[in-house]
């Protein structure tokens, strides 16, 4: 029996409130009807006894204390899903906005998903060769992987989203998918991935997900969750390899403080809500490959820190949870290096299993320890050169200044198209490390020297 | 009063009941159809409000709440040990043979499983026994003798004893009739409740050091069989990579490890390398003599807020039958920041940061749970407790990095600037502080060397020297200073690159003794003295750099295996001879 409940208590922002509610379950989805016949849908957020807290995804305008009729369903929210997705367009709630009709659905599963359970996790260790030198060598992406892009709001995150997906994916064959979902991005900004997407022939393998950035802001919280239910179903039924691309996490995390302030809950940090961290987890932690399926989920969300901030609630807790980052420096930016990869601050964690013979090529660890380990003193060097100048330096700083421009200009900068090998990129990591002396490079060891140090010392030590 | 409650009212993962109630403060219950186990967490008169350990997405008003009576306890006994469980000491094996790859809400499953123990009693009939004796072994991993124990509160006189023989955990194996009539069934488990610390006769001094292998810590901030150690570290500085390394080399009998609130690839992980990883000591597996606890980030976060105390509580019971348990607990922050969700829900008036103002009492209470104690069966054992910090923001002074620094007497101040030059572990030496160096230098000039102590303060005191040299470097540049503070500077970082640094992929150098951490002292001392003697006769140190001794002394972690100590004498002659030309 379903009973329609005639207007509501309150109203208060996104969420409105209704007495005399017998029976409704928590976190079930509402179906509110209004008497212009337009008709919106929320979530059950709060019980006490009878009084319920409805959260409306698609706002609350226009609606008031008398026009609406409140549809108890039952049922926790759930999407419709088919393998008709795959090349289909949906707004941020899972519903077709492409103009190409309904989807059949042959399944519907719970947006919330469940948690796995870490003895079905399979430990991710296959490496996706991106084509691109910083990530491929110094952060290298492994499949069921979650890493984020850290950005800033006109740097280039897009292009190298763009760019991993298409050098990711062509070399992959046939069981490949993205699931892209777009939270309060820009209209043209997801124009663009659309005909980036389209131009290089993978839009028959997207699946979206778009709120834009005059969207529902309450549907914004939704958006994720309904994506990675698409990207779970098409891995785990259908064997795909799915890329999850989430934009941006920032927005999405705001829409969070905004329906967290509206309910009146404690503040944290910066005003998001406490329950941040555990909130991103739910959704980052949907990456992964489980045991007995040949699928896997892999994530690449992206976020702009505001203020170029790491220590922002929004990266930081990010940085917690997924298993690394790759930061862009906007200095890098400015001076043209693209793609602006943020060398030392950025990580991944899954690639000490993922590389070295077998994966990659033997030396693969240690000259990424090394290149780090280098670069990292070509700052100090730096520093050093701006307080006494260049030309005071001692000859081994000099030299040291020397590889990072080199370094940056011919390692992290490539073209938007550049696709390089994994043996180009390791072989111009030791062509780098040449120009430096054998006795500063203290992380290899002397075997790896001969194979591959090209510098002067090479004859004396070998 | 009724006693056949109802839910009322859900937020997240707290529920309330209304009306008065005969619920007992931190009593487990179930709620709803579904039965979700939950724990009373706050009882007004009008209202009761539990937290549920499991999701509450559609749970209803009106569902009946169960009372069990009892507090929220775990079954401790033969079976855990080589497991992995959940926040609430569910086995995720048993739960995933049952309900597939992922975990739905409502599913319990007995924590220990009903295997048949091979099992030797120790007590017969008429045997006058007490709380805490053990009463029967059996040998549960390849490594690790149970020893079954009376429950604390227990003692009396013993009836119906079963002779030795394969039994399971709810076999009764005998009566034990207390002072006042009663009777109490002893099986191989018993039941304790997660938040009481198990008592024990008395707390002794630290006087032993938990021999980690890690050069930074054994050497420089060692931590006590007993004591408890902090790793605050913002993200990718290396915490829980760190944990896993103290986890697998530990000199502990037993590791609990507790993944609170982290991520689901790092437990996998944890899960598969130590089944394939060797213990030292036994030959056997690691684990073999290990717990995991795997809260991850996406599991009900009020389970997270128990993973903590469902550790702890195993650890005391190991150190119960006299082992030496290590509980590395990661991360301490998300268990602050789950007290932090739940104390919000509850609308409590926050302190710091919005986390409630009782912080600072439970890290208290839960840090104190460490020691180094004569059991009420008059064995000794300790627990040690090594408690990752994630500071928002890195921000070392934050409210749960600050509280736990008050409760903890060892801290290893993980570093971004290190981490970023892959300088692993990223232990900052200014930073850090070890309590326990006083308690345990005894220790070191005993058992590992006379003068281990003194070449350690040496080493130090380099590592300061230079530190302040580099604030001159760093404005001026290298080439400026005298030659002796040079060899300070090429000295230091042979101790930074050569010894702290360190490689827990190398075979060899992953795990590093005591006794090679001295020798290694030495050498490196000894050419730090031979260089200055030299320098001290206006002998310029670009002649002594050509050698090349620093960079080979860099190396000697690797060239040097751990079987080969003898290896060392062989460095004292090569410097002897590289150097005579020298003076």
């Amino acid at each position: 029996m379903i009973i329609e409940h005639l207007g509501l208590s309150r109203i208060n922002g996104s969420l409105i409130m209704l007495d005399g509610v017998k029976g409704a379950s928590y976190n079930e989805m509402v179906e509110l009807r209004l008497d212009d016949g337009s008709s919106r849908t929320g979530r059950v957020v709060q019980i006490d006894g009878d009084s319920v807290v409805i959260q409306v995804f698609e706002g609350t305008k226009g609606i008031s204390l008398v026009n609406t009729r409140t549809r108890m369903t039952g049922k926790p929210i759930t999407l419709g899903l088919s393998p008709e997705i795959v090349g289909r367009v949906f707004d941020g709630l899972g519903r077709p906005a492409d103009g190409m009709g309904e989807v059949f659905s042959d399944v519907r599963r719970d947006i919330n998903g469940l948690p796995i359970n870490p003895v079905s996790r399979v430990y991710p260790r296959n490496y996706i060769n991106t084509g691109i030198s910083t990530i491929d060598c110094l952060m290298t992406l492994i499949r069921g992987q979650k890493l984020p892009i850290f950005s800033g709001s006109g740097m280039k995150h897009n292009e190298l989203a763009v760019q991993i997906v298409k050098q990711a994916s062509i070399s992959d064959g046939d069981n490949f998918a993205i699931v892209f979902a777009a939270m309060g991005v820009k209209n043209d900004v997801a124009d663009y991935f659309r005909r980036s997407f389209e131009k290089s022939n993978v839009m028959n393998k997207v699946v979206m997900f778009m709120n834009r950035a005059n969207d529902p802001i309450i549907e914004r919280i939704m958006t994720p969750k309904v994506a990675l239910t698409a990207a779970e179903y098409l891995a785990y039924d259908f064997d795909y390899n799915v890329l999850v691309i989430l934009t941006d996490m920032t927005s999405y995390a705001e829409a969070l403080r905004e329906f967290s302030s509206s309910k009146g809950e404690i503040p944290g940090r910066k005003g998001f809500p406490g329950y941040l961290y555990s909130d991103f987890a739910s959704i980052y932690e949907r990456a992964g490959i489980i045991e007995g399926k040949k699928g896997s989920v892999t994530q690449i969300p992206i976020l702009t820190m505001p203020n170029d901030d790491i220590t922002n609630p929004v990266p930081d807790l990010t940085g917690y949870i997924t298993e690394g980052q790759i930061v862009l420096d906007r200095t890098l930016d400015a001076n043209g290096v693209y793609p602006p990869v943020s060398v030392l601050p950025s990580l991944s964690r899954l690639m000490k299993d993922g590389i070295g013979a077998g994966y990659t090529r033997e030396d693969h660890s240690m000259l990424a320890n090394q290149l780090f380990s280098a670069y990292a003193r070509v700052q100090d060097a730096k520093s050093l050169a701006g307080v006494i100048g260049e030309d005071e330096l001692s000859d081994s700083d000099k030299r040291l200044l020397e590889f990072g421009k080199a370094f940056e200009a011919r390692f992290v900068s490539q073209g938007a198209n550049e696709n390089r090998t994994i043996e180009q990129t390791l072989d111009l990591g030791w062509e780098l490390l040449s120009m430096l002396p054998r006795e500063e490079l203290d992380r290899v060891d002397d075997e790896t020297i001969r194979k591959y140090y090209k510098g002067k010392q090479a004859e004396q030590t070998a | 009063m009724k006693d056949n409650y109802v839910v009322f009212g859900i937020n997240g993962p707290v529920v309330s009941v209304s009306g008065k109630t005969a619920f007992s403060m931190n009593e487990m219950v179930f709620v709803g159809e579904k039965r979700l186990l939950g724990e009373v967490i706050r009882v007004d008169d009008d209202k009761t409000i539990i937290q549920v350990y499991e999701e509450t997405g559609g749970l209803k008003p009106g569902e009946p709440v169960y009372s069990t009576g009892a507090p929220m306890s775990i079954s401790l006994g033969p079976g855990l040990i080589g497991g992995i469980f959940d926040g609430v000491a569910n086995p995720l094996k048993a739960i995933s043979d049952e309900a597939g790859a992922f975990i739905p809400a409502g599913i319990h499953v007995d924590s220990l499983p009903n295997t048949k123990w091979n099992v030797t009693m120790l007590i017969k009939d008429g045997d006058r026994v007490r709380e805490g004796q053990i009463f029967a072994e059996c040998p549960e991993t390849g490594s690790i003798l149970h020893k079954s124990m009376l429950p604390p509160g227990v003692s009396g006189v013993v009836r119906e004893a079963k002779p030795d023989g394969a039994y399971t955990v709810k076999d009764t194996l005998a009566f034990v009739i207390d002072d006042n009539g009663n009777e109490h069934a002893l099986k191989l488990a018993h039941r304790w409740p997660i938040k009481n610390p198990r008592p024990v006769a008395k707390r002794l001094s630290l006087t032993k050091p938990l021999v980690t292998g890690q050069r930074v810590v054994d050497t420089f901030f060692p931590i006590a069989k007993g004591g408890a150690a902090a790793i605050p570290g913002g993200f990718g500085t290396g915490k829980t990579m760190m944990q896993h390394q103290l986890a697998k080399w530990c000199d502990a009998d037993i590791i609990i490890y507790i993944g609170c609130g982290e991520r689901g690839n790092e437990m996998t992980d944890a899960l598969t390398e130590f089944r394939k990883l060797v213990d030292p000591k036994t030959g056997k597996s690691l684990m073999d003599r290990t717990v995991l606890i795997a809260n991850t980030s996406n599991m009900p976060v009020a389970a997270r807020e128990a993973s903590i105390y469902t550790g702890i509580t195993m650890a005391e019971y190991f150190r119960d039958m006299g082992y030496n348990v290590a509980m590395m607990a990661d991360s301490t922050s998300r268990w602050a920041e789950a007290m932090r969700e739940i104390s919000g829900r509850l609308e409590e008036m926050p302190a710091d940061e919005g986390f409630p103002a009782y912080l600072p009492s439970r890290l208290s209470e839960f840090y104190e749970r460490a020691g180094y104690t004569e059991n009420l069966n008059g064995t000794e054992g300790s627990v040690s407790v090594i408690g990752a910090v994630s500071p928002q923001g890195s921000d070392f002074s934050e409210p749960v990095t600050q509280n736990t620094k008050r409760f903890t007497r060892c801290f290893w101040a993980l570093d971004k600037s290190l981490a970023y030059a892959r300088h692993y572990p990223a232990v900052n030496w200014n930073d850090s502080y070890s309590e326990y160096l006083g308690d345990l230098s005894d220790w070191y000039t005993d058992t590992v060397g006379e003068d281990f102590m003194a070449c350690r303060n040496e080493m130090f005191s380099i590592l300061s020297a230079e530190s302040s040299l580099m604030e001159i470097v760093k404005l001026i540049g290298s080439d400026v200073l005298p030659d002796d503070q040079k060899l300070t500077i090429e000295t230091a970082r042979v101790i930074r690159v050569g010894f702290l640094q360190q490689n827990a992929f190398h075979k060899d150098d992953t795990f590093v003794s005591p006794e090679k951490q001295l020798k290694m002292m030495r050498v490196i001392l000894y050419l730090h003295h031979k260089c200055r003697d030299i320098i001290l006769r206006q002998v310029p140190i670009s002649e002594i750099l050509k050698k090349g001794l620093f960079d080979k002394l860099v190396q000697i972690k690797y060239d040097v295996p751990n079987d080969k100590l003898e290896m060392f004498d062989d460095y004292y002659k090569l410097i002897d001879t590289a150097l005579a030309d020298l003076g």
